[in-house]
């Protein structure tokens, strides 16, 4: 008999809040495995954001924190800086992170913190209502922006990857979807690669999952997957921004 | 090849993710059953169809899908 696939147990039993086909879930399952696998439950924190993910929390076995709106990244310093032993992460949306967190999480990208961010774009504010986000698609309907998002008006989408992956301190900044199995395949390597990075002491490691929010989109779960796949990527393309490890060996 | 897909179908959103992943059509939402928390829930309808990737389990936002081969 094997077990081809069975819950993490990094996960505890508590049922997750999220809507139906929400992302959240596929990406908790992704840092838990990861964390399982590497044999880092019992040692990893973790700093839950504001938003839909608030309640993390609950359902991470590891020690978890919940920071104010966007400070996930300042917290994490103190953490790590404490603990420096102990791998330390935020799970942030993009609410939390692209808008008021903009702040803390480029300087902790700057300071070169041994953390690891995974950081969920599902371009709008899922718990409040489906507000534009900063990372909103131009023309996308929102509750705030009724007739699509204009450009003209309120500029474009930001890309959190590139952005960060520019900054001196960060030593991988990769962009992947869970959108299909090899995508969330992905998805686990660059999750994986972020932690052992963060352990070995090379600096900030980023994660940005583009995730679907069925509910704030007004589609079923596979349109919004589809979605994803058919107007996400386009303007957020997948792949590698920064591996510090290619840098050093050229 | 013996494989027993086992849901924890009370717990099941009904999102159909885990139906669109699947190659071989094994996975479909049962709408004559309706769960706790009223959704109508996934099952596995050609359980002989299975060849055991893990694919639906590995998607399913709610992890209650657990796959085993025999």
């Amino acid at each position: 008999m094997t077990v081809i696939y069975q819950k993490s147990t990094a996960l505890t039993d508590r049922e997750l809040h999220y809507c139906p086909g929400c992302s959240h879930g596929i990406i908790h399952k992704l840092v838990a495995e990861t964390l399982e696998e590497l044999n880092l439950t019992d040692r990893a924190i973790g700093i839950c954001p504001v938003g839909c993910s608030v309640f993390a929390y609950d359902y991470f076995v590891c020690d978890m924190l919940e920071a104010a709106h966007g400070r996930a990244p300042a917290v994490a310093t103190g953490v790590k800086r404490v603990h420096p032993d102990a791998p330390v992460f935020t799970y942030q949306g993009d609410g939390d992170l692209a808008s008021i967190g903009m702040g803390e999480i480029l300087h902790a990208a700057v300071r070169g913190e041994k953390i690891t961010t995974i950081f969920v774009n599902n371009t709008t504010y899922g718990m409040t209502g489906g507000q534009m986000a900063p990372t909103t698609l131009v023309g996308q309907r929102t509750t705030t922006s009724p007739f699509g998002r204009d450009p003209a008006h309120c500029g474009g989408p930001v890309r959190m990857a590139e952005l960060i992956g520019t900054v001196d301190g960060t030593a991988y900044a990769e962009r992947v979807a869970v959108y299909d199995i090899p995508r969330l395949l992905q998805a686990k390597r660059a999750i994986r690669t972020a932690f052992e990075l963060q352990l070995q002491g090379a600096g900030f490691t980023f994660v940005e999952v583009l995730a679907s929010c069925p509910t704030n989109w007004g589609m079923t779960p596979l349109e919004a997957a589809a979605r994803v796949r058919d107007e996400m990527v386009p303007v957020f393309p997948l792949g590698v921004v920064r591996d510090i490890r290619k840098e050093e060996a050229q | 090849m013996a494989v027993q897909i086992l849901f924890d179908q009370d717990r099941c959103k009904g999102c159909e993710l885990c139906t669109a992943v699947c190659p071989r059509g094994v996975i479909r939402i049962d709408s004559a059953v309706t769960n706790r928390k009223g959704y109508h829930p996934a099952a596995a309808a050609e359980p002989d169809r299975c060849v055991a990737c893990g694919n639906c389990a590995r998607i399913c936002p709610d992890s209650i899908i657990t796959v085993i081969r025999l």
